[in-house]
């Protein structure tokens, strides 16, 4: 089974890490796996993104636009800008938690995530909200926004991994003392 | 064998280990960088690995433990190529005898670059072969064999790799440590009429190297890495007299655009230099006319060409010179796809896109509490109302150019600024010129520069900004940290005393973050007559714990966003009529509470000074 994978966010939102747990949860279960993302100057404050593709017969770790399956959107106006990456009936799990330019005040940009959230669900059939503002100050930090965006995205079934697969990565991939606070986050929404 | 998901870059370092390298040095840079990172990292203790000062340092010492039979492997991004291309040049003259593969990482875009130029060319222009992969795992077997072709012909070998190749990630096939090669270099062994470059051993040399180069097109058109796709014969009947040529990353977009023609022919190339003449001539073989897909300058393109004239053939080459591909950028899978619809006829179904609302910008800007901000800030202040011109460089620090600092008014290439501060003053005695220069590209490249200057009798304040590590590629130690990648704790070069070494007889050192003493500094220094420097110390805010963060007095903003305007940190913004600051951006550094006319912005007050306190947001999970 093929799947094409976008995550996008700000950089300083985790990313990068939500996309090694996927593929390290994939390997364990024998899938060949690529990805490409954002490295240097964009990170800090930045648009970022990862291209994520499992299954045989891949070349390239860039996904073509209209072809994602599913785009996991860790910011709401990050998520629109990846849309054209999506395909016709794919699925966007989308973080309601807006983060503002760093530049807003001096330019006096400023930007509704509630309206970028009411642009998806106008565009996006299959479209899931995550009230991660509720989750975070449950869970008593921001840090673990991108693992309560991945335990959704699996409990969906979208990913087509299950928790206990992310949970593996997670103990190989995140030092120990954090183990607990992200199988928290992970368990938030759907079930364990 | 086993398997491991890996960047391309960290693919190409255990690929060294795996050939059993014996020292690796390099500069860092993007897209390189984490080459030599992990080659540190994963040390089988068996290897000397150092950041050497600069490209051109560091392949020298490459050079000179080729020359003692050790495996070798020099690092650097293409602009690096530039400062290492003297001793390559001479390098491939001279030859070698232990295996050196260059590995250069070209940066099509650009992502994080002055120049989008194509390192196949340096390869052709230098003589030296050239491997192209177009894969992590591709990168990781062709180590083992730009190793062995190194030692076979005496020549140094290029690895090229670009952004997509380096810094994507794939599950590959990599050895277990006990299968690496061990490899025992035998030391140098004198040989003046081998290892001296005189004009008539260049004269000879030349001679060879064009004759091996030319065997090289032959070894390369039988180089499984150049290859004809499909394998067998079976040529889509529709497009039977079509073909593409592709290699590195766009070989991967152009197999992915084709898999719907899986009989539309392709050539595959590996190594761009010298081209496999012979393999081109196998592919062209019936066709009217071939697309090239690759990004940065037309070598394929003008490979075929060449051959196609050569060998009198008359199928037409497509490609840059042609309109069918884009001149400069990176090229996509969508660009791929675009092509491929032109060049075939076929057109694609494309879905709609629709037209996006307006989205955010977030350009790249200073961290909040970079002491750049405030070292920049206290020149501005300290100069206001002068004739100046502030000439920038290579780092972090370029960011200095954007609103509202607006303190870069130039930015060429490594250490270029002290050159540009110069012939400025020449020119125009009146103004007041300034080049501003990170620590570790104060040690690769500024310090000629101020010898320059000296010995020229300018009239400019150079402005070192030392914070302490090479902050824009991830950290790198330098010749001022005092650590080395082999993990000794070493004396620091100081760049007080190589200034003074150079002659100069003023050098301030000021603490950015003290706003009043930096702008009095300034201000006495750059009235200096000659060549004199101020040494901004403070450490990049990514290798220190924060101070706590600081908070605004609702009570006494009065909303003036003086704050915000005059230095632009990300940490403040305003709400509802009163500045804010992000606790979870926020240093500590305390420029803007320096700033503030009311006073409005404190230190941490335990909560009982009745002011509002910023609220979290961001973080990360890295």
């Amino acid at each position: 089974m093929n799947k094409n994978i976008v995550l996008c966010g700000v950089g300083g939102q985790g990313t990068v890490l939500a996309s090694k747990l996927i593929s390290a949860a994939a390997m364990a279960k024998d899938i060949p796996v690529m990805s490409a993302e954002t490295i240097g100057m964009a990170q800090r404050g930045g648009s970022v993104f990862s291209h994520l593709r499992m299954g045989d017969d891949i070349y390239s770790p860039m996904i073509a636009k209209g072809t994602a399956d599913i785009i996991l959107g860790f910011e709401p106006g990050e998520t629109v800008r990846m849309l054209p990456y999506l395909k016709p009936d794919g699925q966007v799990i989308v973080s309601s938690r807006e983060v503002m330019p760093v530049t807003a005040s001096l330019t006096g940009g400023s930007y509704s995530g509630a309206d970028m959230i009411a642009y998806l669900q106008k565009n996006v059939k299959n479209l899931f909200v995550i009230d991660t503002d509720k989750a975070v100050k449950e869970l008593g930090s921001a840090k673990v926004l991108n693992i309560i965006m991945l335990g959704a995205a699996v409990s969906s079934g979208a990913l087509g991994l299950e928790k206990k697969d992310i949970k593996n990565a997670i103990i190989e991939k995140v030092p120990e003392k954090f183990h607990e606070l992200n199988f928290r986050a992970l368990d938030y929404y759907g079930n364990k | 064998m086993h398997k491991e998901f890996l960047m391309g870059n960290e693919a190409i370092a255990l690929g060294a280990l795996a050939a059993g390298v014996d020292l690796v040095c390099g500069y860092p840079g993007t897209p390189s960088t984490e080459v030599l990172e992990t080659v540190a990292k994963k040390n089988t203790g068996n290897v000397y690995v150092e950041w050497s000062v600069n490209e051109k340092a560091a392949m020298e010492v490459a050079a000179g433990a080729a020359y003692s039979g050790a495996r070798v492997m020099v690092t650097m991004k293409q602009m690096g190529l530039n400062v290492a291309s003297d001793p390559l040049m001479c390098v491939e003259y001279i030859g070698v005898k232990g295996g050196m593969v260059v590995l250069v990482a070209d940066d099509p875009g650009p992502i994080s670059s002055q120049t989008e130029q194509d390192t196949r060319h340096f390869a052709s222009f230098s003589k030296v072969p050239c491997f192209d992969p177009s894969s992590a795992q591709e990168a990781y077997d062709m180590m083992a064999e730009a190793f062995e072709l190194s030692e076979k012909y005496q020549t140094p070998v290029f690895m090229r790799s670009t952004t997509r190749v380096s810094h994507g990630y794939a599950s590959i096939e990599v050895r277990d440590p006990e299968e690496y090669v061990v490899n025992k270099p035998e030391g140098f062994v004198k040989d003046t009429n081998r290892w001296v470059i005189f004009p008539k051993l260049s004269n000879a040399n030349h001679k060879k190297i064009v004759a091996r180069n030319d065997e090289l097109a032959d070894v390369f058109s039988a180089y499984a890495g150049n290859r004809i796709f499909p394998e067998n014969a079976g040529i889509d009947e529709k497009l039977s007299k079509k073909g593409i040529a592709a290699g590195g990353i766009s070989f991967t977009y152009a197999m992915e655009a084709r898999a719907e023609l899986s009989g539309l022919r392709l050539l595959k190339v590996s190594t761009p230099y010298p081209f496999p003449e012979k393999k081109a001539v196998e592919f062209l073989e019936g066709l009217d006319e071939v697309l090239c897909m690759e990004e940065l300058d037309p070598v394929i393109e003008d490979g075929l060409i060449y051959v196609c004239g050569k060998y009198g053939l008359k199928t037409k080459i497509l490609g840059k010179h042609t309109g069918h591909s884009p001149v400069a950028g990176e090229l996509s899978r969508d660009i791929a796809l675009e092509m491929l619809a032109e060049f075939t006829g076929i057109k694609r179904e494309k879905t709609e896109e629709k037209e996006l609302p307006p989205l955010p910008v977030r350009p790249p800007v200073l961290c909040a509490g970079c002491p750049h901000r405030a070292s920049f800030y206290a020149v501005k202040r300290a100069m206001k109302g002068r004739k100046c011109i502030f000439a920038g460089d290579i780092g972090c620090y370029t960011l200095g150019n954007a609103q509202p600092l607006d303190m870069v008014d130039t930015c060429l290439c490594m250490g270029a600024g002290l050159g540009i501060a110069q012939g400025v003053g020449h020119m125009d005695p009146e103004t007041k010129c300034f080049a501003f220069v990170g620590d570790s590209t104060f040690f690769a490249s500024a310090i000629p520069g101020v010898i320059n200057a000296v010995y020229n009798q300018a009239d400019m304040t150079l402005v070192v900004l030392d914070n302490s590590t090479t902050a824009m590629t991830g950290h790198q130690p330098h010749p001022g940290t005092g650590h080395t990648m082999m993990g000794q704790v070493v004396d620091k070069v100081s760049i007080d005393a190589v200034l003074r070494g150079c002659g100069l007889t003023v050098v301030e050192h000021v603490n950015p973050m003290e706003l009043e003493k930096a702008v009095d500094t300034v201000k006495k220094v750059a009235d200096e007559p000659g060549v004199k420097a101020i040494i901004f110390e403070y450490p990049c805010v990514a290798i220190v714990k924060p101070e706590k963060p600081l908070h605004v007095d609702v009570s006494s903003c009065i909303g003036c966003q003086k704050c915000i305007k005059e230095i632009g940190c990300p940490a403040l913004s305003m709400r509802d009529g009163k500045a804010v600051i992000d606790e979870s951006q926020c240093t500590g550094c305390t420029l803007c509470s320096q700033i503030c006319s009311m006073d409005a912005i404190k230190k941490p007050c335990n909560g009982d000074c009745g002011s509002e306190k910023a609220q979290k947001t961001g973080g990360a999970n890295e």
